[in-house]
């Protein structure tokens, strides 16, 4: 699971009105070298949540030098897209699960997958 | 068959691949003459650059001509090539340039010999430059047509068309994606022709990013990555998404470790736009508000060779691998399928993106109002492709034009639209029954379809 998918996940228990965003628990993680496409990383800043995705990277321990705040006038930080590029598309849990913040159900992460599935009574 | 002629403007000839011909593409600036046989004639109001004409008729045609003149017998396109204009034909005709003649023939397979003949007859027109089989600077085409009976090859062809040739339609595309060579495939993977219509139709371009919510075996996702567009897609079968589980090909029984959407976009070199396919059922809303998609793409369930499913609270058949708890599924209405897609559409796609689906149909019973509808989409075309005598799959483009709004969630029940839709969830009854029909007498039919409109 890459971080830009992580950004926009959100917890659907029933009941659970604060299931954003969903806690990162890693046993796996992998970090591999994708060809980088600064157009692509422009057009999906202004879809993010900046916070939290500072929060996964940091949780993940592969931060680096990712500012805390967004920078402004980014399309033509060539050195800012990479940083952003690195942390959306280039940083993969393999193995975990992803946790809900407010009622603590475990969503697994397996080869990759994460697994959405609720159970019938939790639907 | 009837052909319009416009003095005022240039006429292109689109020369279809012989497949998908019943399939009518959603019109751009030019206005389509249908005929019987694989060619069609544009009219087009304004000279267009070749490229142009291939953003909505990209695949299907094989290739698109200048149109230069037409008739039924050599001596009628003779007639017809001298009346056209010259000042049209000498740019391409020059002494320092070169040229070559291919002559195609639809439905009858020619001799060299007569190939060459055909060549030499159209020394009529002024030919001034050199001939260069390898690489000239501009080719012209001789197209035959002799008919769509390939048991009854006429002598001589029934239409002649001359042009000149302006690009070739990317059927070499279908040939190397295609699905025998893929990977990973499943029982409904989407052939790959099919699968670049969709594409092309919810307008995928590069640094686009894509979503199928029944992704199954990612078809979808690979065309959409020709396109240079980064994809994502979620299903409910745990196993197809992992690459588990019985394989689909004839000769094997398990799928092998190469075996999933990865490694398909890995097979075209597009491993760099996969972003992530999840588990998840797709009437469940795991995406938060805000996550915006360039575009739509999927072919949903109908309930015949896949099952429909979300979870819910039935007995389950289906065998767990050992860490993963299965859900147990209910039917999944197919029209809630639908309306559930058109209203996730309405909340995930950004202003002016598509969604692209297919909706299987009855044909018996089939009416435009059948078609879903929400108040956020706007519906760009229906295109049917028959699956057999009673059934049928429309391929159905919409697209975004305004935000929900806390109103809308409820304008549908309202709405007409929404009681003739019902019928649709009899579709898996009326596939299967459409072949016991024919042995019920009149009276148990109309009982049976009774009960079929009750659900």
């Amino acid at each position: 699971m890459k971080l830009l998918t992580h950004n926009m996940l959100t917890s659907h228990v029933k009941g659970v009105t604060k299931g954003y965003p969903l806690l990162i628990k890693a046993t796996e993680v992998k970090v591999s070298e994708v060809e980088f496409n600064p157009n692509f990383v422009s057009r999906m800043i202004p879809k993010l949540e900046w916070s939290a995705l500072v929060q996964a990277a940091d949780g993940l321990g592969h931060l680096q030098d990712l500012p805390a705040e967004l920078v402004t006038d980014y399309e033509k930080n060539e050195e800012f897209l990479r940083k952003v590029h690195r942390v959306l598309l280039e940083v993969e849990v393999l193995e975990g699960c992803l946790q809900c913040p407010e009622s603590g159900r475990e969503f697994p992460i397996s080869r990759g997958v994460p697994n959405m599935l609720l159970n019938e009574d939790e639907a | 068959m009837a052909i319009h002629c416009s003095r005022t403007c240039l006429q292109y000839l689109i020369h279809l691949a012989h497949d998908n011909v019943d399939f009518r593409l959603p019109r751009g600036t030019a206005t389509l003459l249908i005929s019987p046989s694989p060619e069609m004639i544009l009219n087009l109001n304004v000279t267009v650059n070749c490229n142009d004409l291939f953003v909505v008729i990209c695949l299907s045609p094989r290739s698109a001509f200048e149109l230069w003149g037409h008739g039924r017998t050599h001596s009628e396109l003779r007639t017809s090539l001298l009346k056209y204009p010259t000042e049209n034909m000498s740019p391409f005709l020059q002494k320092d340039s070169t040229y070559k003649i291919n002559v195609y023939t639809f439905n009858k397979t020619l001799e060299f010999e007569d190939r060459i003949k055909k060549i030499d007859a159209m020394e009529y027109l002024s030919f001034e430059g050199r001939v260069n089989l390898k690489n000239p600077k501009h080719i012209f085409c001789l197209l035959e047509d002799y008919g769509t009976d390939p048991n009854n090859i006429p002598d001589e062809p029934l239409y002649i068309y001359f042009g000149r040739w302006i690009a070739d339609g990317q059927r070499e595309l279908i040939r190397s994606h295609s699905v025998k060579n893929r990977h990973f495939i499943g029982n409904t993977s989407m052939d790959a022709g099919l699968s670049f219509i969709m594409a092309n139709h919810a307008r995928v371009k590069a640094h686009d990013l894509v979503y199928d919510p029944f992704v199954g075996t990612g078809s979808l996702l690979v065309a959409c990555s020709h396109f240079g567009a980064y994809v994502c897609g979620t299903d409910i079968d745990y196993n197809t998404i992992h690459g588990i589980g019985k394989a689909s090909r004839k000769n094997q029984k398990w799928r092998g470790p190469d075996e999933n959407i990865r490694a398909n976009l890995r097979q075209y070199g597009s491993e760099k736009l996969y972003v992530d396919v999840l588990v998840s059922d797709a009437s469940k809303p795991i995406w938060r508000d805000g996550m915006l998609f360039d575009a739509i793409i999927t072919d949903p369930p109908y309930g015949i060779r896949e099952s429909t499913r979300r979870t819910g609270s039935q007995k389950d058949s289906v065998k767990p691998p050992e860490d993963y708890h299965v859900p147990v599924s209910m039917a999944y209405h197919l029209s809630d399928i639908f309306t559930d897609l058109l209203n996730f559409s309405a909340h995930h796609l950004v202003i002016g993106g598509r969604l692209v689906y297919w909706l299987p149909i009855y044909r018996p019973e089939y009416c435009e109002e059948m078609v879903p509808l929400n108040a956020c989409l706007r519906l760009v075309s229906n295109c049917e492709q028959t699956l057999s005598s009673h059934t049928s799959r429309r391929l159905i483009t919409m697209e975004k034009i305004k935000e929900p709004e806390e109103t809308d969630a409820l304008a549908h029940l309202s709405d007409p639209h929404f009681s003739p839709y019902q019928g649709h969830n009899a579709f898996r009854e009326k596939y299967f029954s459409g072949i016991s029909k024919r042995t019920l007498t009149g009276k148990e039919e109309t009982n049976k379809m009774a009960a079929n409109g009750g659900e």
